[in-house]
This record gives structure tokens, sequence and C-alpha cells, in this order.
């Protein structure tokens, strides 16, 4: 379980903060979604959860946060990828740069961490399986596709088995297949009891798999509850979010004139 | 006159055209070692062949300028160890894959953080020749002349080796979250997915090298190969 109690973060050199008094829990087999504009404080969210902000990257951090009931500040940096695992929007950085293969990139995480070399490539072996990506195991990593990338950092962290998983923006270069993957595994780990935060601008994915939204503005949380009910807030809008295709369909049943619950039927 | 051009030549077929040949890469291994040793070894030529101070023996004159024998034989042993470095590294390069460099270091006892730092900097070149392709195609794009004249050319040279260096040294801060999400900075062992091939032929070539090293200092000391 990730615990955040008054937690405001301040990039070094900042004059405001990117995170102000935010309060969340996130639950062992919750999915949570982020959406927000841009500068909304959800890429840093992201990296004081993972623990690089501010170990890496500076910054003051202030309020509480605990992994698991253990202080996060506390924590050495390499005690944490078996804890939280992160994945970014931009997958040809998260590339270690030294695998010659994709199974050595996706192992790399896991090698680093000392598992036993058998568990290591049925570890690896399972990740690459789970994002139907088995094929690409001896491709250059460095020459796939964007997409094909981003599978693979995604399967990187998977590789690595966290307990909590945070991911900005996974499918931001992913075609729908490759989206409906990323949601196919994430559906599979949240049910193994893995929690995870989502930082997505595709709602459709986060209606499908979250189970709770939280929407950020200027570093503050704005909207937080069901994800049912913050995807289908009309103020989601303003935030500059694109509502789901679901939510968008409904209203324009209601703006013609016609009764949203024939759309609920005709899925039937 | 010609012992300082021998003993690297030999070198040079002993310790690197022979392991080429064996792993099929001679033809590309001459390409790199034009590419790397031709321009330096041009001014090196023409430079000593004409402006040697100790020069006596005259070869021929242009105007005020004189070529002679020993400004010649002294570039060619320049040129015939620049071919030894250049030749070396080439071998290297091709034959040995990133992850084989790592893998490999590790097992013989080097830190992993050393071994990627060898390791990247294997695989940053090829990276940085992409990236260097991409900024080219946009800076052309925008207008910029890369196939003109030589001025032309020149004036074009920064707004594409300004991007690529900044861009480089943005992605380091990524980079090195990436890595340190992946547990990199761990202490300890990591675990080796799986060990290069090291065959008896292959220690034994390596202990030969070794051991050619402080033969050849020693012939160098006697004098056979002054």
């Amino acid at each position: 379980m990730l615990t955040v109690q008054g937690f405001s973060y301040r990039h070094a050199g900042a004059t405001r903060p990117s995170l102000m008094d935010l309060d969340f829990v996130l639950g062992d087999g919750e999915v949570v979604g982020v959406v927000g504009a841009n500068d909304s404080g959800k890429t840093t969210l992201c990296l004081v959860l993972a623990g690089l902000a501010p170990r890496i990257v500076g910054g003051t951090l202030t309020g509480r946060f605990s992994i698991d009931g253990a202080d996060a500040q506390a924590l050495r940096m390499h005690e944490l990828p078996a804890l939280v695992g992160i994945g970014f929007d931009d997958p040809a950085t998260q590339l270690s740069g030294v695998a010659a293969t994709v199974f050595e990139e996706v192992a790399f995480g896991p090698a680093n961490m000392g598992v036993p070399r058998d568990e290591l490539i049925a570890r690896t072996a399972g990740a690459l399986e789970s994002l139907a990506i088995s094929h690409l195991a001896e491709r250059d990593p460095a020459r796939l596709s964007g997409g094909q990338q981003q599978l693979v950092a995604i399967a990187s962290i998977l590789a690595l088995r966290p307990r909590h998983v945070v991911l900005d923006e996974p499918t931001a270069q992913l075609d729908p297949s490759g989206t409906a993957l990323v949601g196919d595994a994430l559906e599979r780990l949240a049910g193994q009891g893995v929690s995870i935060l989502v930082v997505e601008h595709k709602t459709d994915l986060l209606a499908r798999v979250a189970n709770r939204v939280v929407a950020l503005d200027g570093g503050r949380v704005v909207l937080e509850g069901p994800a049912r009910d913050v995807l289908g807030d009309a103020a989601l809008v303003d935030l500059g979010v694109a509502p789901p295709s679901e939510v968008r369909l409904r209203r324009a049943f209601v703006a013609a004139g016609l009764d949203p619950a024939r759309l609920e039927a005709a899925r039937a | 006159m010609l012992g300082g051009i021998v003993g690297p030549l030999v070198l040079v077929a002993a310790a690197v055209l022979v392991p080429a040949a064996i792993a099929r890469v001679v033809r590309p291994l001459l390409r790199a070692v034009v590419l790397l040793a031709l321009p330096i070894g041009i001014s090196v030529v023409v430079i000593n062949l004409l402006f040697f101070p100790a020069g006596q023996q005259v070869l021929f004159r242009i105007g005020p300028v004189t070529a002679t024998a020993e400004g010649l034989v002294f570039a060619l042993e320049v040129v015939a160890r620049l071919v030894a470095i250049s030749g070396a590294i080439s071998l290297f390069y091709l034959t040995t894959t990133a992850g084989d460099l790592t893998i490999d270091l590790e097992r013989r006892g080097v830190a992993p953080r050393l071994a990627f730092v060898a390791s990247a900097s294997v695989q940053t070149v090829p990276a940085m020749v992409d990236r260097a392709a991409a900024i080219t195609a946009a800076q052309r794009a925008r207008g910029l002349d890369t196939e003109g004249g030589i001025g032309a050319r020149l004036r074009g040279i920064v707004p594409i080796v300004g991007p690529v260096i900044l861009g480089a040294l943005g992605e380091v801060e990524k980079r090195t979250m990436a890595l340190e999400a992946r547990g990199f900075s761990r202490p300890g062992r990591r675990t080796l997915l799986w060990h290069p091939a090291d065959s008896s032929a292959q220690r034994v070539a390596r202990w030969l090298m070794v051991l050619a090293i402080p033969a050849f200092i020693a012939a160098r000391a006697a004098g056979w190969l002054a």
C-alpha cells in the first residue's frame, strides 16, 4: 500500500511547488488513474512515488509518504525497484543502452537485483509473453519502433515484479492493439494484488482498468473518486482532459434529445 | 632503415589481420582503418616528407621545399603505428558486442558500474550517429544547406552538432532515472544471463599476445626492431 499524507514537492529552483497538499492511498490490487493537463504535476507525482524525486532529480519533499508502512524517505535507492516499478512516457530513454537483445533488456532489472538465473529467465520470458512480444526477444531494442520499445519498457518493469507500479503515459506511442495489451497486463497485475498508478490521456483505457481516478490541476487534487464518476464529471473537460468515448457518446445522445438509456440497451 | 615500420606491420598482421580473417571482418576492418588513419596519415606524410628537420637525402624539390628520404621513412613509421592502433581499435569494435564486453568484464570481477561505462560507450556511437542523422534531416527540412559548397557545409555543422550534444546531455538525467529504477545502483554482484564463449584457442591467443608485449619491448631494447 502506498500512502501519501500532506504531501508537497518543489523542484529545485522552482518558484512554486509542483505538487501541493496531496492525500491519498493506493491500495493493494487497486488501479488508480491520474489525469490532468500538461504541467499539472502528473509526471512529478510519478517520480516522487517511485523514489526518484528528490533522490535523483533534487528538490524538496514535505509531508508523509510510506510504502507498505515503511517511511519511503528512509529507504535506499537500490531497495526501491523491488517495491515500486516505474515506466516513463519516452521508452527510448528507458533502454539500458547495454543490451544487444530485447531479452537481455527485459532481464536487465532483475539481473541487477541478483535474481537467480533460472528465475531470471522465467521472469523475462513471462514478462515478454504477457505483452505478446516474445517474438521480439532476439531483436536489438534500439532498432524497434517507438510502440515496440514502449512494450519492452513495460515488460522490463513487469520482470522486476514490484509490489507497486507507477506508469507515466504507458501507451503514449501505442496503437489500439498495443494499448489493449497494456490494459490486459494491468488488469492481470491488479488481479495479482499489485497496486497500480497510471497517468493517462487515453481515458478509455482508464475507464476500462481504473478503480479510482484522480484529476490534478496546478499540482493539487481537484477531482477524486470512483473512475466512472470522475471520468463522467463535466468539469473534466475544463481541466484539459477528454472524457472517454462512452461518456462523449452519452452526452451526444442527450444533446440530440435521445434517451441515453438506449445506449445501455444497445450494448446489452 | 625500415625497422620502425616492420615492427608495427608484423604486429598488425599477427594480432589484427589474422584474427580479423578468422572473424571474417577483413573488409569492414580495412574500411574502418582507412577512415580512421587516412586523414591523419596524409598530413603526417606531407609534413614529414617536406619539412623533416634532419633530412639529408633529397628525393625532390618543389620551390623552396625539399622532400627527404629520412622524412618519408619517419612518416611511414608513424603511419604504420597509426594503422596498428586504428586496426586494433576497429577489430575490437567489429568483433565485440556491448553485451559480451559487459558480461565478460563482470565475470572477471570488474564492478558492474565500470563494466556498464565501458559497454555503454560502445553503444553510444551508433546512437549518436542515429541522432545526428535525425537532426540533420530536421535541419534540412528547415532549409539548412548540407550538400552545397565547403563553406555552406561548414556553416551547417553548428546547427547540427549543437542539438546532438545538448540532446545527449539532456537525456542523461532520464537515463539515470531509468537505470536507478531498475536496480542499477544495488551493491553486490548481478546475475549473469549467459557466459560468452571462450575457447582454448582464444585463451592461448590472448596469452600469446600478452607475452608478446615484453618480447617486443625486449627485442626493441636489444636493437632488433630499431
